[in-house]
């Protein structure tokens, strides 16, 4: 019985190229990880002082990437780039649309943790002479940070398991790498649970980075 | 010297500041006393520029406050002050807290900026507390940091408004006797309270508001010993 369970046809060509798609998987989490929080970082900042005429948009806008699955997104955007000629390469357009993604996600922890600190706090930094820009990164971000963070990495933890749906406009990922072999190998509990694992020990670190800031903040409240 | 001429001051559709004039001299103490909504922390406000105003001026040693031109960032640095709510900021020690300011307003090193943080924090008894977060204070000590903090720029003003209302009132004896002692050492400072026999004892002259308007101005015996006006004697009789 033990025999027949670890007698595999996983071969250690296969693991490797399994390696190749968490890399991609790793990759395509970091653009758009990168670019959806500085985006988002904006938009956040945007929405969290900026006037109602221009809020309702944005919100709104916001809104129609937060609402449509992720996978209509994917598809739309790969046709969209055919039709008007943009030379971009699948990677690069699920890159693109999971960064937006992860901004219309992001602009709301962000706009959260800012309008978390006390308005109170923001005019006592003003008073001591600080200019608006000064307020923002020694008193605002700091404070907005702590409330932001768990959400983040939350978010952070969510994207990375979202690449997987950009295996639909044919790129190879970690999930994508691991059918194709699956579909030679014909075992795939076997490799799932393999692929299972990776993502465990991708977002494990993130998680655990996560918590541990956390507790250092504890310390000080 | 503080001018403040014929001060109008609208939230919205409600009229808080109805025409204030006042002038404040320089090693002046001056309470601003009355009831709640009477306009005295909104006057506060629009002193250093915090709150915008929509009719009349006021002039900080001949600046016009609301003016386009004027640089409201700089001219704080001569104006501390501190508000009902401690306003600590929570991320950073008691002496990060004073240092702040110092580093990144007025551009002093960081020893520069420690050792004026320590003297204040001396100055205030909380020498003992430089490395605690805010958290770990009492609301007076919290308060005692953020008069420490304002200080710490060496304004030539003060404003308090309001500084002991969030305090447990075994608190408030500490945070007063800290403003007792500026105002022996000569600071120029307004003083929004609620504490009567304290705004008696240092006061030099003492502001009545009333529905947005300085109803009675006056040496403390006066306002509190004989008020001219029927309104200022009410209220003196309603919170003595």
């Amino acid at each position: 019985m033990m025999q027949t369970f670890f007698d595999t046809s996983l071969t250690l060509n296969d693991l490797r190229f399994m390696l190749k798609g968490a890399g991609v998987t790793i990759s395509i989490t970091f653009w758009a990880v990168l670019g959806g929080s500085i985006l988002g970082l904006l938009l956040g900042l945007g929405r969290a002082s900026a006037p109602w005429w221009l809020n309702g948009p944005i919100g709104f806008v916001l809104d129609i990437f937060r609402s449509v699955p992720l996978l209509i997104q994917f598809v739309l955007a790969n046709s969209f780039k055919s039709i008007i000629g943009l030379n971009w390469s699948a990677f690069t357009v699920g890159c693109v649309v999971l960064a937006i993604y992860t901004a219309s996600f992001c602009t709301e922890v962000v706009r959260a943790g800012i309008l978390a600190v006390p308005p109170t706090t923001r005019r006592a930094a003003r008073s001591l002479g600080m200019t608006w820009a000064q307020d923002l990164k020694e008193v605002v971000f700091p404070i907005a940070l702590r409330v932001a963070l768990p959400n983040w990495i939350g978010l952070t933890l969510g994207v990375m398991k979202d690449t997987a749906l950009i295996s639909w406009i044919g790129v190879v990922e970690l999930l994508r790498s691991s059918q194709i072999i699956v579909t030679r190998t014909q075992e795939p509990l076997f490799v799932l649970g393999i692929v299972g694992l990776a993502y465990f020990v991708l977002c494990f670190p993130i998680s655990r980075f996560g918590a541990r800031l956390e507790a250092r903040w504890r310390e000080n409240d | 010297m503080i001018e403040i001429e014929n001060v109008h001051k609208h939230f919205s559709t409600l009229h808080v500041l109805r025409g204030v004039s006042l002038n404040v001299q320089k090693g002046e103490v001056l309470s601003m006393v009355g009831g709640s909504g009477s306009g005295k922390s909104t006057m506060l406000m629009c002193i250093n520029g915090l709150e915008p105003i929509q009719g009349g001026r006021i002039r900080v040693d001949s600046t016009d406050v609301h003016a386009k031109s004027t640089d409201l960032n700089k001219l704080r640095r001569k104006i501390g002050i501190v508000f009902q709510q401690w306003n600590a900021f929570p991320h950073l020690t008691v002496l990060e807290n004073v240092m702040l300011a110092l580093r990144k307003v007025l551009g002093k090193s960081k020893a520069e900026a420690e050792a004026i943080a320590v003297e204040q924090l001396k100055h205030v008894g909380l020498g003992e507390k430089l490395k605690a977060f805010p958290s770990r204070l009492s609301g007076g000590q919290q308060q005692r940091m953020a008069i420490a903090r304002a200080l710490a720029m060496s304004p030539d003003y003060m404003l308090f408004d309001e500084v002991t209302s969030a305090l447990d009132p075994q608190l408030v004896g500490e945070v007063l006797d800290t403003l007792r002692m500026l105002s022996q050492e000569g600071m120029t400072m307004i003083v929004v309270t609620h504490e009567m026999r304290f705004a008696r004892e240092v006061s030099d002259r003492v502001a009545f508001f009333r529905e947005g308007l300085i109803h009675e101005l006056g040496t403390p015996e006066q306002i509190f010993d004989s008020p001219q006006r029927s309104e200022t004697a009410d209220f003196l009789r309603s919170v003595l």
